[in-house]
């Protein structure tokens, strides 16, 4: 039998499909009958584009936001919604979106960038309703969050572009000084006139001097910042280089001087500046997840007055004994006590437990938490930076200061390396000027070779290519990473911390004890599950689909779902309160007149998770367990992947105390009580299913179900930690040969720029080695 | 050597409006979604947004 495969998403369809035929869920047929509607069927032709991508399956349990709040209004009536869009992977995606939002009635433009994942709607002010417009891409999969595009216009967009400009133009003037160098070099020897090369010499000038004084600026900057606060970075001897040959250059025109090192100059900066620009931009993209960080204050709360209206208000105008309103399916936003009603709360956002917590009158509920089964109202205790939520933020940042002192292996080479290279140039001046008895500018010109020629052209590139190299390597896999020093930090990795639900396990519950039930029952269970969010309700109802919903189901907060007679939730609720714990969460099922019976649920294990834990051992890292959640679920999964080291209960700052006492631990972790953890550790590494504020925490994130990626990262990095090593080296070689040559005042133009050019290039494919091929 | 009095401005003529052209790509934000402009050609169809009963048709 061939299997087939759902006509939106392509992902095989399993029996019992809640999606029709040809369908593998509601989800699915919904966005292929959107997608019809529109005329946009060739979208599913585009998509073979590339062969990889999938279409999104539409999320049931979407949040709704109210995207009318975040509406730019500008001159002449145009209205802008700036949006960042989760789950664009290919052309396709970004086609698909674009016309389906240019085929809608008022609006003008709708433009998708795909490296930045950002959407900006515009339309005419027509009373047209953005949440209307807005639903069909929601309708379609994707998730959309609103942002402020002042907060993003950051600095770092403006720095990229402008090390793109300066590489132009100093790409520009090096090529052209380059072919003005070589007439002179070819016309020495063939006896070319003085006032030929002169000219030559003037026509480089023309081009080299405004190119230096332009390109330089990031450079001359940031060696102005160094000398400041009266310390030496690569920068200094790079601006000092630069200048000090185009000046003297310039000077020996004038002269009317055989050699002039214009061309040195330049190419230096131009190589420079590549460098640079590659190691900006491989980390750009990464950087817009964090972003992602800004749509977290974008839930409006309902407020009950005294008179017993409701009204919507942002969250910072709420404040302390107001009564707020929290529906079902809602997130709680404030720190309070529970007046009225009683519901299930999933706490796994902050404490790290996995199974919903039952609560009711005067129970306290926190912020970032989400309400699961029915209406609570609750009075305000704490607000905005009072909260619990607030209080994890704090102690995540307070953690990531620590780290911030971590100086790149590339920057403390520069501190050793800038000052001997000064003195170096220093002797050789002083050395021709007096023993060598030569004039002053033929002494500085040697110094100048001196200079250029230790130029930290190779060792500027050593660090940036590697790494563009490694992060180019991780992301073809998956695996997004955000810091610049965190492929060396990972490189130093003894101890791998994990946190249990979403990390070692997927972080959704799934049926274990099917077998010990009929089908009728299963599907009788199945039936009223339907109705219910709670994540073992729809664990339940991945594993029996295609049942249909009964109509008279009600569900009864606290406790579990009822109809006709038959009960499915808690165990004090439906019956058989003396029955033996089980060892996770637990549903039940009770028929009028027949014994309660007990669905049993488990989060399981990552695929490849044992193999990944054992992989890691026999490489020799300390493996160790901290998780939030009760004891019993985290005995079992340490037990299961023979951890020895693990921790349950563990508190935020639990956390982070545990990982203060190792030394290098890299962190794996999900949830926002790992926030502050991930912030802590040596280095960190989230997946992407995490929360948004773990993601910006984490120095990687990496996607997909299995954990083997944090085996790749830790080869990579250990990998690209032996290349730049080797760089230095070959840079410090380099350096070795040529250095001599340069004080002799051997160095002419010509061998300046060829020694430059080659010991970047060498430097470059020493790193590619790290593109293809297995880790040992 | 005559033909370098022509020869160099006009080489720097050519390259410098290549660079200006550059520049003016960089400058109208041709080059903030390199990903997406390089699929974005494959699209053969300039599609407006079709007029209501056309939609009907289709």
């Amino acid at each position: 039998m061939t299997t087939a495969t759902c006509q939106h998403c392509g992902d095989p369809i399993l029996a019992h499909s809640d999606g029709g035929e040809g369908f593998c869920c509601k989800g699915c047929r919904g966005a292929y009958e959107l997608i019809n509607g529109l005329g946009l069927k060739s979208y599913y032709d585009r998509r073979v584009l590339d062969p990889e991508a999938k279409a999104l399956r539409p999320d049931e349990e979407g949040a709704v936001i109210d995207y009318r709040a975040h509406i730019i209004e500008e001159d002449g009536g145009t209205n802008t919604l700036y949006l960042m869009v989760e789950g664009i992977h290919c052309a396709a995606c970004v086609w698909l979106i674009e016309t389906a939002l240019g085929r809608q009635d008022g609006v003008q433009q709708a433009r998708v960038n795909m490296s930045t994942r950002r959407l900006v709607l515009k339309w005419q002010n027509e009373g047209l309703d953005p949440n209307q417009v807005v639903a069909i891409i929601t309708g379609l999969g994707y998730r959309l969050v609103p942002y402020d595009p002042c907060l993003l216009n950051s600095e770092n967009e403006k720095g990229e572009r402008e090390l793109l400009k300066a590489m132009a133009v100093a790409g520009f003037a090096a090529a052209n000084v380059m072919l003005f160098s070589v007439s002179v070099w070819a016309g020495y020897s063939q006896g070319m006139q003085d006032s030929t090369r002169d000219l030559m010499h003037w026509l480089s000038a023309l081009v080299a001097l405004p190119a230096v004084a332009y390109s330089g600026r990031p450079f001359y900057r940031s060696a102005l910042t160094a000398l400041r606060l009266g310390r030496l970075n690569m920068d200094v001897p790079i601006s000092l280089a630069v200048l000090l040959a185009a000046g003297m250059s310039l000077f020996q025109v004038i002269n009317g001087a055989e050699h002039a090192y214009f061309d040195s100059s330049i190419s230096l900066l131009f190589f420079l500046l590549v460098g640079r620009y590659l190691d900006r931009r491989a980390r750009g993209r990464a950087r817009g997840a964090a972003e992602h960080l800004l749509g977290l204050n974008a839930v409006a709360v309902t407020v009950i007055n005294e008179d017993g209206t409701k009204s919507l208000l942002p969250p910072d105008q709420v404040h302390e004994d107001m009564t707020v309103l929290c529906a079902a399916g809602e997130r709680v936003a404030v720190d309070g006590v529970i007046i009225d009603g009683q519901s299930d709360i999933d706490t796994s956002l902050i404490s790290g437990e996995s199974v919903p917590v039952m609560v009711r009158c005067e129970d306290q509920v926190f912020a970032g938490t989400t309400n699961l089964s029915g209406p609570i109202k609750i009075r305000v205790t704490a607000t905005g930076e009072g909260t619990l939520l607030a209080e994890i933020v704090r102690l995540m940042e307070e953690a990531e200061a620590g780290r911030a002192n971590y100086v790149a292996l590339a920057d403390r080479v520069a501190r050793y390396y800038a000052p001997v290279v000064h003195v170096l140039a220093l002797v050789t001046f002083f050395y021709w000027l007096i023993p060598g008895g030569i004039v002053w500018n033929e002494a500085l010109l040697n110094a100048i070779a001196v200079l250029i020629i230790t130029c930290p052209c190779a060792l500027a590139l050593a660090v940036p290519v590697v790494q563009v190299i490694a992060s180019g390597r991780l992301m073809r896999q998956g695996i997004l990473v955000k810091t610049g020093t965190a492929l060396e930090r990972l490189s130093h990795v003894s101890n791998v911390v994990f946190d249990k639900t979403g990390t070692l396990t997927l972080g959704r519950a799934e049926l274990i004890n099917q077998d010990e039930f009929s089908q009728e029952e299963l599907e009788l269970a199945a039936s009223l599950a339907g109705a219910s969010k709670h994540p073992l309700s729809r664990a339940l109802c991945r594993a029996v689909p295609h049942i249909a919903i009964r109509s008279s189901v009600q569900e009864v907060p606290g406790c579990g779902l009822e109809a006709d007679g038959v009960r499915l939730g808690s165990r004090a609720w439906c019956g058989n309160v003396d029955a033996p714990l089980s060892e996770g969460p637990e549903l039940w099922l009770a028929v009028e007149g027949k014994e309660a019976k007990c669905l049993k649920f488990a989060d399981h294990l990552r695929s490849d998770a044992k193999d990944v834990i054992e992989k890691l051992k026999s490489r020799g890292y300390g493996i160790h367990l901290l998780s939030g959640d009760r004891v019993e679920p985290a005995q079992k999964v340490a037990n299961d992947l023979s951890i020895e080291n693990w921790q349950a209960g563990c508190s935020p700052r639990d956390k982070c105390d545990a990982l203060e006492k190792m030394d290098h631990s890299l962190m794996v972790g999900d949830g926002l009580n790992d926030a502050p953890a991930l912030a802590a550790a040596h280095v960190s590494l989230s997946p992407s299913t995490a929360i948004d504020v773990s993601q910006t925490t984490a120095d990687a994130v990496f996607q997909g179900d299995k954990l083997r990626p944090v085996l790749e990262v830790l080869g990579v990095a250990r990998k690209a930690d032996i290349l730049v090593k080797q760089n230095f080296g070959l840079a410090f070689a380099y350096n070795a040969i040529t250095i001599p040559l340069a004080m002799a005042g051997y160095v002419t133009p010509l061998i300046a720029a060829v020694a430059m050019s080659t010991s970047s290039l060498v430097v470059i494919a020493n790193a590619l080695r790290l593109s293809r091929g297995k880790l040992s | 050597m005559k033909s370098l009095l022509y020869l160099i401005p006009a080489m720097l003529f050519l390259g410098g409006l290549g660079l200006a052209g550059f520049l003016w790509a960089l400058k109208s934000g041709q080059y903030d979604d390199m990903e997406g402009n390089a699929s974005r050609i494959l699209f053969d169809d300039d599609e407006a947004p079709l007029p209501p009963e056309e939609k009907n048709n289709e």
